[in-house]
């Protein structure tokens, strides 16, 4: 595999929450609004880059035994990292994102790269797997907030999207709505995997 | 050749029922509930569940054709989903609610699982669920009176609070006053007085023909029943899952319905107020979402009515039915699998 390969995965062959369907949990939950989405993004990725890297580096000193609860250790120190910069900075999106940001810890994304990847990798790939998963965890949260916020609150990053006329859809914004929209994602996702690999295998032959 | 030639198992019997058939027949069967809403609210009844109709069978034709199958709108099926959405909707409301519902209905509620018969849950009823979370303002506020009637179906208001609002939500404030320790006596003598009016036989008369407000096609428990006699007469609904539904509500309504003790609660007026008729008769009896066997169908009708029970009398709705019904669609397989009947001949294994 190349190294932009390695990079790229992330967002749309191995993205972690629509195509892996990993992490599902911030996914469904914090993805109410952009704001919102963006933040749990960047927070993830952040975490996800230190630990990728860390437990590469580390990766030939932890006995395979017990390599979890040392993969747990160094990613709940990264989160710990970012729980206490965003409350010391960004003490709003702190608040709104709540418990969701401790819970990083066992977002399934980030362990499943170490123990997938990281922990079988030098710390370059592992750094660059990081950046690629991370931002694909960001792009499938934004997508998923843009739309639920578009349509539950009738606005995009705070900004009025349909004018003041306009009923915003609550749904979107309840548990309900997070699940629906991942369901047509996913599905519309599966959708076009299913395009290209019939393109693929008409291909050759014609 | 292939469609000429079909293989099946036995038994083989051929029997003149299609689909359309049947879905047409619901269709005549609510003709007198749609007249009903006609007369009782005025011509925009019948222009909402027109708009209801015309959304809910475009959404089907379009997302077939867009999946590639035969696109099978004439079936009726989508025609009869609907006009239930519309009569689940409150007369007064803006145009594009029937038409949000029917899309979300046809297209969350049951193109997404593969179309008529795969559908899990009773599209009309998540339609409903949809727009009663997504705009509550205007699912629970937009209400019309009857003609010449009042909103409450009380034949006179002397008391301006109850004049507001449809009869179960009255209900349940007056229950709600009278077994708050904290309301004054004069508070509750008007309650009390409320209650008796509620239970007079005016208002039972009023909802037993339909002249209160309420959603719709869902308060005329007359014209309703004429349908659903029609379907009966048919065979196309069983007595089962009605009779099992009603018959738990008037039970547990008559034991518990009452503000004041055991034994105190109105039945008639549970039965006759709110949705019940129209859900126990022509959502609950759904043949793709309730079980199919003659115990299953019993049991579904018991579950729904404990749980609108439940909802009236405990839950923060007035009204429970819809929500009862989408509860045990989603038990359905479950039932189905418990009760399925004994093959000829089986013996109870021991061990």
């Amino acid at each position: 595999m190349s190294v932009s390969k390695e990079f790229t995965k992330g967002f749309y062959n191995e993205n972690p929450v629509f195509r892996l369907a990993l992490g599902l949990c911030p996914a469904l939950a914090v993805s109410t609004s952009v704001e919102n989405a963006l933040g749990m993004g960047a927070a993830a990725t952040f975490v996800l880059i230190g630990s990728n890297m860390v437990i590469s580096i580390l990766r030939k000193l932890i006995p395979a035994k017990v390599r979890i609860p040392c993969f747990i250790v160094i990613i709940a120190s990264f989160v710990t990292i970012v729980e206490l910069m965003m409350g010391a900075y960004l003490p709003e999106l702190s608040k709104s994102l709540g418990i969701f940001i401790p819970l990083i810890v066992v977002n399934c994304v980030i362990l499943g790269r170490a123990e997938a990847y990281a922990s079988k990798h030098g710390i370059f790939l592992s750094a660059l797997d990081g950046i690629g998963m991370g931002l694909g965890f960001t792009f499938a949260l934004v997508l998923l907030g843009a739309i639920r916020e578009i349509l539950g609150d009738g606005k995009l990053m705070g900004y009025m999207v349909f004018g003041p006329d306009f009923q915003p859809v609550l749904l979107m914004i309840l548990a309900p709505g997070a699940f629906i929209t991942l369901g047509l994602l996913m599905g519309y996702f599966n959708m076009l995997d299913d395009k290209r690999k019939k393109k693929l295998e008409k291909g050759p032959s014609s | 050749m292939q469609e000429h030639l079909v293989v099946s198992a036995s038994p083989h019997i051929r029997e003149d029922v299609s689909v359309r058939k049947v879905m047409y027949s619901v269709v005549i069967a609510l003709v007198p509930a749609i007249v009903g809403s006609i007369y009782f609210y005025g011509p925009r009844a019948l222009f909402l569940t027109l708009l209801a109709c015309a959304a809910a069978v475009l959404t089907e034709a379009v997302i077939q054709k867009l999946r590639g199958v035969p696109v099978a709108v004439t079936d009726g099926s989508a025609l009869v989903t609907g006009i239930l959405l519309a009569f689940n909707i409150p007369p007064g409301v803006p145009w594009w609610i029937p038409v949000v519902g029917s899309v979300f209905a046809i297209a969350i509620g049951k193109q997404v699982f593969g179309g008529l018969g795969y559908n899990p849950l009773n599209p009309a009823l998540l339609g409903r669920a949809f727009l009663l979370a997504s705009w509550p303002v205007h699912m629970t506020t937009m209400w019309l009176p009857g003609r010449g009637g009042t909103l409450s179906g009380l034949s006179l208001s002397g008391i301006d609070v109850v004049t507001q609002a449809t009869p179960l939500a009255i209900m349940k404030s007056v229950n709600a006053v009278i077994s708050d320790p904290a309301s004054t006596t004069h508070q509750i003598v008007q309650a009390r007085e409320v209650l008796a009016r509620l239970g007079s036989s005016d208002t039972i008369a009023n909802l037993f023909i339909g002249n209160v407000g309420g959603c719709i096609g869902e308060t005329s428990a007359l014209l309703l029943l004429i349908g659903a006699a029609y379907l009966m007469f048919k065979h196309y609904i069983s007595w089962r899952v009605p009779a099992a539904y009603i018959v738990t509500v008037a039970v547990l309504t008559s034991i518990f319905g009452g503000p004041t003790g055991l034994f105190t609660g109105n039945a008639l007026f549970h039965i006759l107020s709110g949705g019940l008729i129209l859900g126990a008769f022509f959502m609950a009896t759904d043949m793709v979402t309730s079980p199919v066997t003659p115990r299953g169908m019993l049991v579904f009708g018991v579950g729904c009515g404990v749980l609108t029970t439940v909802i009236r009398l405990i839950g923060g709705y007035p009204e429970g039915v819809s929500y009862s019904i989408l509860l045990m669609n989603i038990a359905t397989p479950l039932i189905d699998g418990r009760t399925r009947p004994k093959k000829f001949g089986e013996v109870k294994q021991s061990g």
